[in-house]
């Protein structure tokens, strides 16, 4: 998929739309959105009236035909609007589709790796294919034998390779991608026409688009105030009746249109795809709108602390020498013994030792050093020079070796690193410094050189940059934010504090996720979290807004209801953003829609009303031209305003996390009473032009 | 408008909204099952009263069952009051020898007064004897206003419960709210009214000879007690037909007082009853302040307009308020006052006649009936439409703090948006269906005394005030045909239970959900911002859909009478 950064209007997509806008027309597809299709219903009719009175010769046929002609136009901006989304979305499923030329696939048929060629769509679930360097991966499927790297540009857009490997938590591969080096063998999880690229191809064209929870109420309110405004309308005539005058048919329903929410019944399903589409933009994929809604209405996050909230390793933070050490002796050995050591831990010591104390890197071939590497048994590293020798490790191992117990591993060397053994103050002098470390949260590695205690390195969870304002956010938000941790509680406690969320659950296993989403939700709440492994899966299930990590197995993939296609945890934060803007921007356009009406009913009303009581010029507060002029002006602003929302429809209001208070305060102002005076000004810019051009 | 006029004004907002806690406080308590101070001699009456009709006290209903036992309940209602107005003439207490009702007019009254109408087609002393007016209006006064509440409280209930599939026994819910509430009150009040000057006698009417010798009969009855809870009960159906303008129903201008504080008192500390029930006053509060808003803006115009006067008249040198229609002892204040709240609740009792209000004092009480009667309203069922609009105005607004719309940890979801807007939509479609009807058919034209837009306002009050079961006549149209009789009647119930069966619905729908607990995301619903919010969108959507209809009536009346134009009296 490109990444193209699209404006909203650009040509490429803008033909399209236009075309899909009259397609649309058709009285089949408008009949999904009750609001339009009443419009529709009255354009026919009334077009219909027109021409007999175009054929019989009627009056004020030049008036009559500019109403028919905007009813037209309300229809096809609105039509507009949901196929301009929808083309959005099927720029991205075309990329996509590309990706589904004719496939062949290697199908495994007995032992060994013999295989015969057969189409790519032939293959059933549960076939086993064998995928080579260079091949496309033909279906959805888990490698269960073998590890390659695979390029899945196609579906992340992320150019750089992955690795795919049978077992564990990286063995789901997608339909689409090409192996770029090994051989696997695959599993076929999915059949042709089900795949996650047909899955996606669906969701971004809007084909698969059932209308979420929210919408159809909202239909249901659009669909009822559309009735309120049919009585309205239809006791009319009788009352003119009764003021001994009549009203013309095309006033009523020029009256009529303008007060039925066709605004917000006009971009209800372009602000649904676009809300889906911002989130494909974002390399997540929603599986159902359902989910994005919930999204919006998330109080609890469950979040992993490993590359979520912290990165994912720990970093040396400081040098904590005993006294009698200065911390320059201390961060020396230290680094010399790190020098060779390839791990995080080891490489952030020699950048901490070079960026505090300027000690630079030495070459290990010149000082003729051998690295002692790091053993489960021995839980030490080091390095061995000439005549001395450096550790470091676990606090209670370094400890161990240097009161003389035997270690099998030992080495002559090793032997003078822990020569004078009986350093027995030092070593209470480590254990206070290391308490004190891991109370904070970190993780203390003592340092020995020639059998002396130097010191302790304090290693350290890094909590991710900015993080802290995020959770600070989210809890303005209303959003609570628990960090879910497989360290013990003082050491969770202590990162917890320092990242700023409100809860955590240390040493926690799949089982106590689980729970806690259940008891969670028993309170009514609900509950959005991310995983990758196949043990995730029953919480990514159980949670309201589950998302998989793509680099996750196929069940955790099935279980969630969002996918991430970048795996990346952090995203859940901007997913639930999307969620509320989608539903602001529903909201706020409901509402200026509905606040539109009182403008409109002052503009209509009195141009109505005229022949049969003239006073009621004075409800003219507009003072438009005309009678005439008023009705056209209102219907054309009604048309107009469609068209002129449509990019805050598929753009989304603007969202700024805060407390519902401000959100209301501001939205109310911008868009409730932003929505009873921007027709106002609208509909008397527009008589001014009307009575310009002589339209009426 | 006048100092001392303001001063009634805020000295009777002051004594309402005084009232509003305790009050609430001691219904909550009724409506909980919890002990109040009269249980010990109301406790056994209570208890006696399920033993003989055999219903056991703890066992909740569900949202349906519910519903029957309502609609049972006024179906029995409507035929007790039914056969006692078609037998009047051979039943005891007839002193007055008054003849059996007519069908369509035993109809439309027994209609009005089983929805708490209480519209007047007949003429109290002129048709009814005194065992129709006690024993069937009287009787319907209590039990209609009763019913109203047990609705009302099944909702609060429906917003108080998570996870439940009950909202409470009606059959509890009336008798409660009749022994608890209403009969408490009433028996004092009836003997304060007592004190103030109204009959309380089963004499026949007194004839007297008047100071130019003509012999003139006078009407009396058991009025007091009937008066009491014609107000308080929001009914508002008089003993005599010129409601409480007659001395006799509403002699002074203490009882006027006190009977426009019975007026609103019950329906203003329900607000407060559903604030306490679920679990923050504050919530109560903002409903009533919303209405209070309303209920101060529409007698700030009736005033204003009332103590203007008529162009018409002031273009003739008659300056001065417009004194047309109202009583001397209450004076413009007090008739516009009493207006505006017999509108904004569904009482319907009048003390000056709203056909010779200006036009824009008219179209106060007019509009307030179209809104739905939610300012203060019925006694119940004035919390009840409230609550409809607040539905309504969260799942417009609400989402715009990003979340689905939830009122109280509820989440509104489709059924709830189905059934408000019902409860919406049947209110207009009597209000302007029936009008429309009416001002084109002959038997409906027949009806109005004026012509030009006053008749046409003479019609739409009409059924907008039977829909509306406010009860109150604009006066001038002669309802007492056929054709208004039936369609007056179809325009009650349709008015009253196509709004109490969806809220029920409402009820059973939210008490079975799960409560959302309230975080820092959450729609504030128990402030300013929302208070605002839900007047805008009453007014948009209850007060625009009647705009056109409104300005073919008086507000075509007021500009056309402004430039001078006035129409003949005729139609």
């Amino acid at each position: 998929m490109s990444r193209q950064t699209s404006s909203l209007f650009s040509a490429a997509l803008i033909a399209p739309a236009l075309l899909g806008s009259v397609r649309k027309l058709d009285p089949r597809s408008m009949i999904r959105n009750p609001v339009m299709f009443v419009v529709e219903v009255v354009a026919i009719l009334t077009t219909i009236l027109f021409a007999r009175d175009l054929a019989t010769g009627g009056t004020n046929l030049a008036f009559s035909g500019q109403i028919i002609l905007w009813l037209w136009f309300t229809l096809i901006f609105a039509n507009f609007a949901e196929a301009l989304a929808e083309g959005r979305g099927k720029a991205q499923a075309d990329s996509l589709r590309r990706t589904r030329t004719e496939m062949t696939a290697k199908r495994l048929t007995g032992p060994g790796r013999a295989y015969e060629m057969v189409p790519g769509p032939s293959l059933k679930v549960g076939d086993v294919v064998l995928v080579e360097a260079g091949d496309l991966i033909p279906s959805d499927g888990e490698v269960i034998q073998g590890v390659a790297s695979v390029n899945e540009a196609a579906i992340t857009g992320e150019s750089a390779p992955v690795i795919r490997e049978s077992g564990g938590d990286r063995s789901a591969v997608t339909g689409g991608t090409q192996v770029l080096s090994d051989a696997i063998e695959v599993r076929i999880t999915a059949a042709a026409g089900s795949t996650f690229v047909d899955r996606m191809i669906a969701l971004v064209e809007g084909a698969s688009r059932q209308k979420t929870p929210n919408e159809i109420a909202l239909n249901i309110l659009l669909a009822g105030l559309t009735l309120v405004f049919v009585f309205a309308v239809a006791s009319i005539p009788s009352f003119a009746r009764y003021a001994g005058g009549s009203i013309p048919v095309i006033v009523l329903v020029a009256l009529f249109v303008t007060l039925i929410p066709t605004t917000i019944g006009a971009l209800l399903s372009a602000i649904g795809i676009a809300g889906m589409d911002r989130l494909v933009r974002f390399n997540v994929l929603a599986m159902s709108g359902r989910a994005v809604e919930a999204a919006g209405d998330v109080d609890t996050l469950l979040l992993d602390k490993t590359g979520t909230i912290t990165l994912g390793n720990r970093q040396a933070t400081e040098f904590r020498p005993v006294p009698g050490v200065s911390e320059q002796e201390l961060a020396d050995a230290a680094q010399l013994a790190s020098l060779a050591d390839e791990t995080p831990e080891g490489r952030s010591i020699v950048v901490l030792a070079k960026e505090t104390y300027g000690i630079r890197a030495r070459d290990m071939a010149g000082l003729n050093a051998t690295f002692v590497p790091f053993t489960a048994q021995s839980r030490m590293s080091g390095v061995d020079l000439e005549g001395s020798s450096i550790r470091k490790g676990a606090v209670d191992a370094v400890i161990a070796a240097l009161s003389g117990q035997p270690m099998a591993s030992r080495g002559s060397n090793a032997a003078l690193a822990f020569r004078t053994a009986a350093d027995s103050q030092a070593a209470i002098e480590i254990r206070t410094i290391a308490e004190t470390i891991a109370k904070a949260g970190g993780t203390p590695l003592a340092v020995a050189r020639d059998g002396r205690l130097l010191g302790v390195v304090y290693l350290k969870d890094i909590v991710k940059g900015g993080i802290r304002e995020r959770f600070a956010e989210l809890r303005r938000m209303g959003i609570r934010t628990v960090m879910i941790t497989g360290d013990n509680s003082m050491t969770a406690a202590a990162i917890a504090a320092e990242a700023g969320v409100d809860d955590f659950l240390a040493q926690a296993t799949p089982e106590d996720k689980l729970a806690l989403i259940r008891k969670e939700q028993a309170d009514g709440k609900l509950v959005a979290m991310c995983g990758d492994g196949t043990n995730d899966a029953p919480a990514l299930a159980q949670a309201d807004v589950g998302v998989a990590m793509n680099t996750g197995t196929v069940a955790a993939r099935e279980a969630g209801n969002m996918v991430d296609l970048d795996s990346d945890p952090t995203k859940l934060i901007e997913i639930v953003g999307i969620g509320k803007q989608l539903l602001m921007t529903r909201g706020a356009l409901t509402t200026f829609s509905i606040a539109n009406d009182i403008a409109k009913y002052f503009a209509i009303i009195p141009a109505m009303f005229l022949g049969l009581y003239p006073q009621l010029q004075t409800l003219n507060v507009m003072h438009l031209a005309s009678p005439q002029s008023a009705i056209l002006s209102a219907i054309v602003f009604n048309a107009l305003i469609i068209v002129a929302l449509i990019p805050l429809a598929l753009k989304g209001v603007t969202y700024r996390a805060g407390g519902a208070t401000a959100l209301l305060r501001r939205n109310l102002l911008i868009y409730g009473l932003g929505g009873v005076l921007v027709p106002f000004v609208g509909i008397k810019a527009i008589d001014l032009a009307v009575s310009a051009l002589h339209l009426a | 408008m006048t100092f001392d006029g303001w001063i009634q004004i805020a000295l009777y907002c002051a004594v309402v909204l005084a009232l509003v806690k305790p009050l609430g406080s001691y219904m909550t308590r009724v409506f909980t099952g919890e002990r109040t101070f009269l249980s010990p001699v109301l406790g056994p009456i209570e208890r006696g009263l399920y033993r003989v009709s055999g219903i056991d006290a703890r066992q909740e209903q569900h949202w349906l069952a519910y519903t029957g036992a309502v609609i049972l309940f006024h179906v029995l209602g409507f035929a007790v009051l039914y056969a006692i107005l078609r037998l009047q003439a051979v039943l005891p207490l007839n002193p007055a020898d008054q003849a059996a009702v007519a069908p369509d007019l035993a109809f439309n009254t027994s209609t009005s007064f089983i929805t708490n109408t209480n519209w007047q087609s007949y003429g109290g002393e002129t048709t009814l004897s005194y065992l129709s007016q006690m024993l069937g209006l009287t009787h319907q006064n209590f039990l209609s206003a009763a019913t109203g509440i047990a609705v009302a409280v099944a909702l609060i209930r429906g917003f108080a419960r998570a996870s439940t599939g009950t909202i409470g026994s009606f059959w509890v819910d009336v008798t409660r709210a009749t022994l608890y509430v209403l009969l408490p009150i009433c028996i004092p009040y009836t003997l304060f009214l007592v004190w103030q000057g109204i009959p309380q006698t089963l004499a026949p009417y007194a004839d007297a000879t008047t100071l130019e010798g003509a012999k003139q009969t006078i009407a009396l009855g058991p009025v007091a007690s009937q008066v009491a809870i014609k107000m308080l009960g929001t009914n508002g159906g008089g003993f005599f037909n010129a409601n409480a303008a007659h001395p006799f129903e509403n002699p002074t201008a203490l009882s006027n007082f006190v009977q426009m504080v019975s007026i609103f008192v019950i329906g203003a500390a329900l607000t407060n009853v559903f604030g306490r029930m679920v679990g923050d006053e504050r919530q109560g509060w903002a409903i009533l302040g919303a209405m209070g808003i309303l209920f101060l803006a529409g007698v700030a115009v009736t005033y204003w307009a009332e103590a203007n006067g008529s162009s018409v008249l002031n273009s003739f040198g008659l300056t001065g308020g417009n004194m047309e229609g109202k009583e001397t002892r209450f004076g413009i204040a007090a008739s516009a006052l009493f207006a505006v709240i017999t509108t904004a609740a569904s009482c319907g009792a009048v003390n000056a006649m709203h056909d010779s209000f200006t036009a824009l004092g008219g179209l106060i009480p007019l509009l307030n009936m179209q809104l739905g009667e939610i300012i203060i309203g019925g006694v119940g069922a004035g919390l009840y439409g409230m609550l409809i609009f607040v539905i309504v105005a969260i799942f417009v607004a609400g989402l715009m703090v990003g979340r689905t719309p939830e009122y109280l940890g509820k989440k509104i979801e489709a059924k709830e948006v189905k059934m408000a807007m019902l409860g919406i939509l049947c209110l207009p479609l009597m209000m302007l269906g029936f009008t429309a009807l009416a001002t084109v058919l002959p038997a409906g034209l027949a009806g109005p005394a004026n012509a030009g837009p006053h008749g046409f306002t003479e019609i739409l009050y009409a059924y907008t005030s039977a829909a509306a079961n406010n009860g109150s006549a604009f006066g001038g149209l002669t309802a007492n045909t056929l054709f208004y009789n039936s369609t007056l009647a179809i325009g009650m119930l349709v008015g009253r239970f196509l709004v109490k069966i969806p809220v029920l619905a409402i009820a059973g729908s939210l008490a079975a959900k799960k409560r959302v607990p309230a975080s820092a995301g959450t729609f504030p619903t128990h402030g300013g911002l929302f208070v605002g919010l839900l007047v805008g969108v009453i007014l948009i959507i209850g007060g625009l859909t009647f705009f056109p209809s409104l300005a073919l009536g008086p507000v075509a009346e007021h500009l056309e009478g402004a430039a001078g134009q006035t129409f003949a009296a005729g139609g």
